[in-house]
């Protein structure tokens, strides 16, 4: 699948064409900057897409100094250089790796870039897309193309099927378990498997999104009927949709093709994960226990998680639930956990929010009455944007506080400085909030 | 972006693997517009604690810095590259780093060298002790004396070496672009349309 969307985006040696370039306010101030100093201007504003979701406050209050000069900044450039810009307020606003396949702007076998390494959350749909810096962000402004080598590859098939209570996150965290953050560094993930069939585009969008956790520089996976029938009816999507439909399922790998690397990975050994540690693959089964520390890694981990070997997971209390991000911010996310929530409460000892992937679904929800089940089980309702996926809002752990959180770093001080994150998924997250510690959502539903 | 050949000095070591770009620069520097003002933010975090290893004065004046594997792992943003630069390091050394720090090092001339382990641990073992890194020859002297060699990707090295201008490069190719435009650009989305 690689071969054939390279094959056809690249120009000649080592230049690539860009489909779509999605543009937010944290990297591309500078970029446009650059541009104004040089005199250029940007090649394919009908091919860029600018939206404001880093850095916008999803709660009230009113954003501080550098905030506001930033999103600014991004209004005024979009201004100069004609690039459409969906700012906050406006319908179609939201985390931009949301808002491109919502918007049917992400499609099979394209070329997508923005500067955001969770980029590859659009490879779900068969397209390469990857993260890239503000110098990459100025480049493809003004050629519309950049400089890259050609990655290897790597497949990863899931043999099995999905136990209950699993869900996409609880494979991608068990996969970055498997191999490590690095252990996909240099290459493009192919997912593949019934499993990988079997899952919505939701779930194959939270499983590409993780990619670059493995240190992978795109994961992508073959578009099908589930694929289209997502696609058809979007406001993005081509007017001869059967004829696009032709055109997409040729980019599916041929059979007997081969890759650089091959990894297996067995549902049977997947329970729900969560995150121990301060890199998403110190993980394990919410069944388990705090692991020992294998290396000086581990040591420091726990030190920061303030956790001592041994414990078992769902002992662990939580101060904050995060339901939000570009990993499971989308309807389905929103839906699973609100089945959780759903005639219960967050517990006293919990502050719990809910922030939308994007505006739209935010409407969506709405309309179903799932704000309500949130806002009655004692969750704060938010607007869209990444917020304390990385808190640069102020959406912010307290040093020493302890999240369940479905987005997709546990880095140190990643949720604010000192904070301490656990990864899991919505229905898990959901768990956490009713309990009031890390909890195996499966003694929910039973 | 200026010329890089030859970076020789003094070695800081910070002896952690996969460090990410989170803990390089944390998000609340993010906000800046501008291309400068990191550096005295570089390892915030971590520059708290009294024992970090980048405190240490003999470390103070080094260009080099040596680390652990996976170096640059994480978000994508270059404010990481521009900090370690403005603190004062222009090359990094380490066994593998994180794919777009890589390509964001490269776009700054912040010089990104790889090597295997056993280099990797001589330098970290013997900081503050002195390095040689040669682009042009691709190899670095250790402490001890003895040449490793390392391998980057041609395109990056030229350009490096001779301080071009990616973009530069690129327009010389406008007319390849054009054509790739006319003849061969896929069917997609118009945004200005939606």
């Amino acid at each position: 699948m690689l071969d054939k969307v390279w094959a056809d985006h690249e120009i000649g040696d080592g230049l690539l064409y860009v489909d779509l370039h999605l543009v937010h306010e944290v990297t591309s101030a500078q970029a446009f900057e650059g541009l104004r100093l040089a005199d250029r201007r940007v090649r394919r504003p009908d091919r860029t897409l600018a939206t404001a979701d880093h850095n916008v406050a999803t709660g009230p209050g009113e954003p501080d100094e550098l905030s506001r000069a930033q999103l600014e900044a991004l209004d005024r450039n979009c201004a100069e250089f004609g690039v459409r810009l969906y700012a906050l307020g406006h319908r179609r606003q939201g985390v931009v790796h949301v808002i491109g396949p919502e918007l049917g702007l992400t499609q099979p076998g394209m070329t997508i870039v923005c500067g955001d390494s969770h980029t590859s959350t659009h490879g779900a749909f068969g397209a390469l897309a990857f993260g890239i810096g503000t110098s990459e962000v100025e480049h493809v402004l003004a050629t519309q193309t950049l400089p890259q080598r050609r990655p290897r590859t790597m497949r990863i098939t899931y043999a099995g099927t999905l136990g209950p209570g699993c869900t996409a996150k609880d494979m991608i965290l068990g996969t970055i378990g498997q191999i490590g953050t690095d252990g996909a560094a240099g290459h493009v993930i192919e997912y593949a498997g019934d499993a990988i069939r079997a899952l919505s585009m939701e779930g194959r969008m939270t499983i590409a999104n993780m990619s670059i956790e493995a240190g992978g520089r795109a994961g992508m996976m073959a578009p099908d009927d589930t694929t289209f029938a997502y696609l058809e009816g979007r406001t993005g999507a081509p007017a001869d949709f059967d004829a696009a439909i032709e055109r997409w399922r040729a980019y599916a790998t041929d059979d007997g093709a081969a890759f650089d690397r091959e990894v297996t990975v067995d549902l049977a050994d997947v329970a729900p994960q969560v995150s121990w540690g301060t890199n998403p693959s110190q993980v394990a089964p919410i069944t388990g226990t705090v692991p020992e520390p294998a290396d000086e890694t581990d040591e420091r981990a726990l030190e920061y998680m303030g956790l001592a070997a041994g414990t078992p997971l769902r002992e662990i209390a939580v101060d904050r639930v995060f339901l939000g991000s570009c990993t499971n911010a989308r309807i389905e996310d929103l839906r699973a956990a609100a089945d959780i929530i759903r005639g219960r409460r967050v517990s006293d000892t919990v502050r719990a929010m809910v922030v939308p992937g994007s505006a739209q679904v935010k409407a969506q929800a709405e309309s179903e009455g799932l704000d309500a089940v949130f806002r009655d089980a004692g969750f704060e309702w938010r607007g869209a944007g990444c917020s304390m996926c990385l808190g640069m809002n102020p959406d912010i752990l307290q040093p020493g506080e302890r999240c369940a959180s479905t987005s997709n770093r546990n880095f140190e001080g990643r949720q604010g400085a000192g904070g301490r994150t656990h990864l899991m998924s919505p229905a898990m997250a959901a768990a956490a909030a009713v309990t009031g510690r890390l909890a195996d959502v499966r003694e929910l539903v039973a | 972006m200026r010329a890089v050949r030859v970076v020789s000095g003094p070695v800081a070591a910070l002896d952690r693997a996969s460090v990410d770009t989170d803990q390089i620069i944390p998000k609340q520097f993010l906000k800046r517009i501008e291309r400068t003002g990191f550096g005295e933010f570089l390892f915030y975090d971590w520059m708290k604690d009294p024992a970090f290893p980048l405190r240490r004065p003999e470390f103070a004046s080094a260009p080099i810095l040596a680390t652990g594997r996976n170096f640059g792992c994480g978000s994508s943003r270059e404010h990481a590259a521009w900090a370690i630069q403005e603190f004062g390091f222009q090359a990094v050394v380490a066994e593998s780093f994180g794919d777009i720090f890589r390509t964001n090092a490269s776009k700054n001339g912040l010089l990104i060298v790889s090597l295997p382990e056993t280099d990797v641990r001589e330098l970290l073992d013997a900081a503050p002790a002195e390095a040689t890194i040669d682009l042009e020859t691709q190899t670095v002297v250790l402490p001890s004396g003895r040449t490793a060699t390392f391998d980057v990707d041609p395109g990056i090295r030229d350009r490096l070496l001779n301080g071009w201008d990616d973009i530069a490069l690129t327009e010389l190719r406008t007319a390849e672009i054009d054509r790739y435009e006319a003849d061969r650009e896929r069917p997609g989305p118009n945004v200005l349309a939606l």
